[in-house]
């Protein structure tokens, strides 16, 4: 059964049948924007089967859908789990801990295995830059990219873009700052590439030494004070304070990072009175964001959560050959 | 044995030789270099017609790493030295970062020994500056030499600490000898995975900043100045580098330096994608580094191309980029590479020989370089005109860690003679 019978049983219909033009999921920065426009689409229009009481629909039956993770991680493997058994996949979760990775197996021998397997999806989170890549150029599954190193992670920035555009109905014209270490942040790449190219003013501030050199080229402005970034702001997106990546310690003190780059009760003031505050997670509360932020009626961390599902079931129905 | 190369351009920048003139060797010798010369009697004489073919003093690459002792799986002395041929280098000199290290005699007496075996090329052992390259103690420089050791280099381990860089100097000067500096400011560099920026900042790689060379560059210029030794610089990749070693030239400074071909034939661009084929040390740099690099080739700022041949296996290459080894190997793609600036007019082929041949020769003090009579018959054939793609699966090296894979290249050695033995012939002679 093709997915587009499965989805048809499950009660949907599909206008168009445009669908993404590519194999991988690796990165937002070859993402034209109409195929962001379509990813997000989908995922809107499945947002739906996870509020149901029964929240399954046949579409992916009989495809298998492997998490292979090198980094720890709880929110986006799940998140993938959930929306991989929401479409009737079967799933198969692999963490370093546990597999052959700690014997001393290559990643490309492991991926050589998982591939004699015949999954249909693999999904790969992974500490070093271009590993998702290794595994799109080996194989012939579909490759996801959950993560890699400091450079992309294509769903995170998915995700923030649904939840930016049903909050404020477009992401073309926000002025959206992105604050704390971007040198280290995948999550800042992915977002810089997608909202950029969605039309929006991007904004990006963290300390001088945690700014990656020539990023205004990518089309942002550069701030290392927090009060002019988020001025006026309709989004305002917190980083994670990635203390663990860093190989040298960079920053003077987390009590300096906290003065300078917190999002408190104070300096939200600077932004419009209906900015959104994102963060991708996990939140260092008290270090990044304040708790009364974090919770605050501005906050919609856990939303960006919520259409996570979406937004991954969207992405494993459309490599997977689905049309919107 | 005797062989009569007819009709050839031959260019020897050694004697400011440049015309179309036959070459005879005899007994492993250059016995006349003149117009005309008839074919010798006997029946062990070869004569080869070289019409359109550039006849040169055999190539020299001053930068190889042979893995031998300690890492036969990468490569050994032999393999390296078929690959030289095969490249249309006659003598190669090989870094110290072997296993043991070569920081005393033994070590470099099995380099010669195991070369000898080989009987390929000419291989010139360079022995390490600190003994196990840990940068603390320097190595016994009157004893390597004895043994023929040709030059001192902790390459691939910057010498960081500056009073021994200042002695290694001081002490290889009163030998009469190089030392050659792989310049790195460790404190600049560590963690770096490629050239830092844009390309760096898009991949998500911690950047090597090009003053990380710069620095040290210019650390080893002054210590040159200080002791009036001679400095040699490994590998020039930055601007700033060739900025420092032309300033320090016309203020009349005992240094001398070498790039690699891919440091002019390849930017950081390459990096997207994340091939480990295009990872090595120093990294490569952006386009306006790559410009200086080939007008200090041009000026003569930069007197030699060498390749740093650096052989690796898939066990550290088909790996995440993150882990990969560093290195290229280069010694059979070297000259075709270089070739190019010749056919982009940037350098004339005399201007290259120099660089791969006489100036090689000059800085390690090798009695190389030249075609003149009575000389050792070390000669390069070249066909500047022949194309051929490369392919890393017909290569003598051990290793395929070359970016250069299915590379449509223009110009080629064709023979390559060491001692008067053909070590290598392309099948058109």
């Amino acid at each position: 059964m093709g997915v587009q019978a499965g989805l048809a049983m499950s009660g949907w219909r599909f206008k168009s049948t445009m669908n993404l033009s590519r194999k991988d999921m690796l990165g937002i920065i070859d993402l034209p924007k109409e195929e962001i426009d379509l990813i997000l689409d989908t995922a809107e229009s499945f947002k739906e089967i996870s509020t149901r009481t029964i929240k399954k629909v046949p579409t992916l039956r009989g495809k298998t859908v492997i998490t292979l993770f090198f980094e720890a991680s709880t929110r986006t493997r799940t998140s993938f789990e959930i929306a991989a058994k929401r479409l009737s996949a079967d799933t198969i979760n692999i963490s370093a801990s546990t597999s052959s990775v700690v014997k001393g197996e290559t990643l490309i021998d492991t991926a050589r295995n998982l591939e004699s397997m015949n999954p249909d999806i693999i999904i790969i989170r992974h500490s070093a830059a271009g590993a998702a890549h290794i595994l799109a150029g080996l194989l012939e599954q579909s490759i996801i990219n959950a993560g890699d190193g400091a450079h992309e992670h294509p769903t995170q920035a998915l995700l923030d873009m649904l939840t930016i555009r049903e909050k404020k109905g477009s992401i073309k014209g926000l002025r959206i700052a992105i604050v704390g270490d971007i040198a280290h942040s995948r999550v800042a790449r992915s977002n810089i590439y997608g909202l950029t190219k969605m039309g929006a003013d991007v904004a990006i501030c963290g300390p001088a030494m945690m700014m990656p050199r020539d990023i205004d080229q990518m089309g942002v402005s550069v701030y290392y004070n927090m009060g002019d970034a988020i001025k006026d702001a309709d989004v305002v997106m917190m980083l994670r304070m990635q203390l663990e990546r860093q190989e040298k310690t960079l920053f003077p003190s987390l009590r300096e990072y906290t003065n300078l780059f917190s999002l408190n009760r104070d300096n939200i003031k600077l932004a419009k009175d209906d900015v959104i505050v994102m963060h991708p997670g996990p939140i260092n509360r008290g270090i990044e964001i304040t708790p009364e932020i974090a919770d605050g009626p501005h906050s919609v961390i856990l939303e960006q959560v919520t259409n996570g599902v979406a937004v991954r079931m969207a992405l494993l129905y459309l490599l997977s050959g689905g049309t919107k | 044995m005797k062989l009569l190369l007819k009709g050839g351009r031959v260019i020897d920048p050694s004697q400011n030789i440049d015309t179309v003139t036959d070459i005879l060797i005899e007994d492993g010798k250059i016995s006349m270099i003149q117009k005309g010369i008839p074919l010798p009697e006997g029946s062990d004489s070869k004569i080869f017609d070289l019409k359109d073919k550039i006849v040169t003093p055999g190539l020299i690459d001053m930068h190889t790493h042979l893995r031998e002792p300690g890492f036969e799986y990468k490569e050994t002395i032999r393999t390296g030295s078929e690959a030289a041929v095969a490249g249309g280098f006659t003598s190669i000199a090989c870094m110290a970062n072997t296993y043991p290290v070569n920081d005393n005699r033994s070590v470099t007496e099995f380099i010669h020994k195991q070369a000898r075996l080989a009987a390929m090329a000419n291989v010139y052992p360079i022995a390490a500056v600190s003994k196990g390259q840990d940068g603390k103690v320097l190595t016994e420089f009157g004893d390597l030499k004895d043994a023929g050791a040709v030059a001192f280099s902790d390459d691939g381990n910057p010498v960081t600490d500056s009073g021994l860089m200042r002695h290694a100097l001081e002490y290889a000067c009163s030998f009469d000898m190089p030392v050659i500096s792989h310049c790195e400011d460790v404190g600049l560099s560590s963690g770096g995975l490629m050239n830092e920026g844009f390309i760096s900042t898009e991949l998500g790689l911690p950047g090597i900043p090009g003053i990380a060379e710069d620095i040290m560059v210019i650390r080893d210029i002054r210590l040159a100045s200080f002791t009036k030794a001679h400095v040699h610089i490994a590998h020039v990749s930055t601007a700033g580098s060739v900025q420092a070693v032309r300033e320090a030239r016309s203020a009349g400074i005992n240094v001398t330096a070498e790039t690699a071909p891919h440091y002019f034939a390849l930017t950081d661009a390459a990096l997207r994608g994340f091939s480990t084929d295009f990872k090595m040390y120093p990294p490569l740099r952006g386009s306006d580094d790559v410009e200086a690099v080939k007008e200090g080739l041009r000026d003569g700022t930069i007197d030699a191309i060498a390749s740093d041949h650096a052989p690796h296996s898939s066990i550290e290459k088909d790996v995440e980029f993150e882990y990969a080894a560093n290195g290229i190997i280069g010694l059979e793609t070297s000259l075709s590479l270089s070739l190019k600036l010749v056919h982009a007019g940037i350098l004339t082929i005399n201007q290259l020989i120099e660089k791969m041949s006489v100036r090689p020769a000059t800085i390690l003090k090798i009695p190389r370089g030249s075609l003149k009579t009575g000389s050792d018959a070390d000669i390069t054939v070249i066909d500047m005109n022949k194309t051929w793609t490369v392919d890393t699966d017909k290569f003598r090296s051990k290793a395929r860690n070359c970016p250069f894979n299915e590379w449509e290249l223009k110009g080629k050695a064709v023979m390559t003679i060491v001692g008067g033995d053909i070590r290598y012939a392309d099948s058109e002679l």
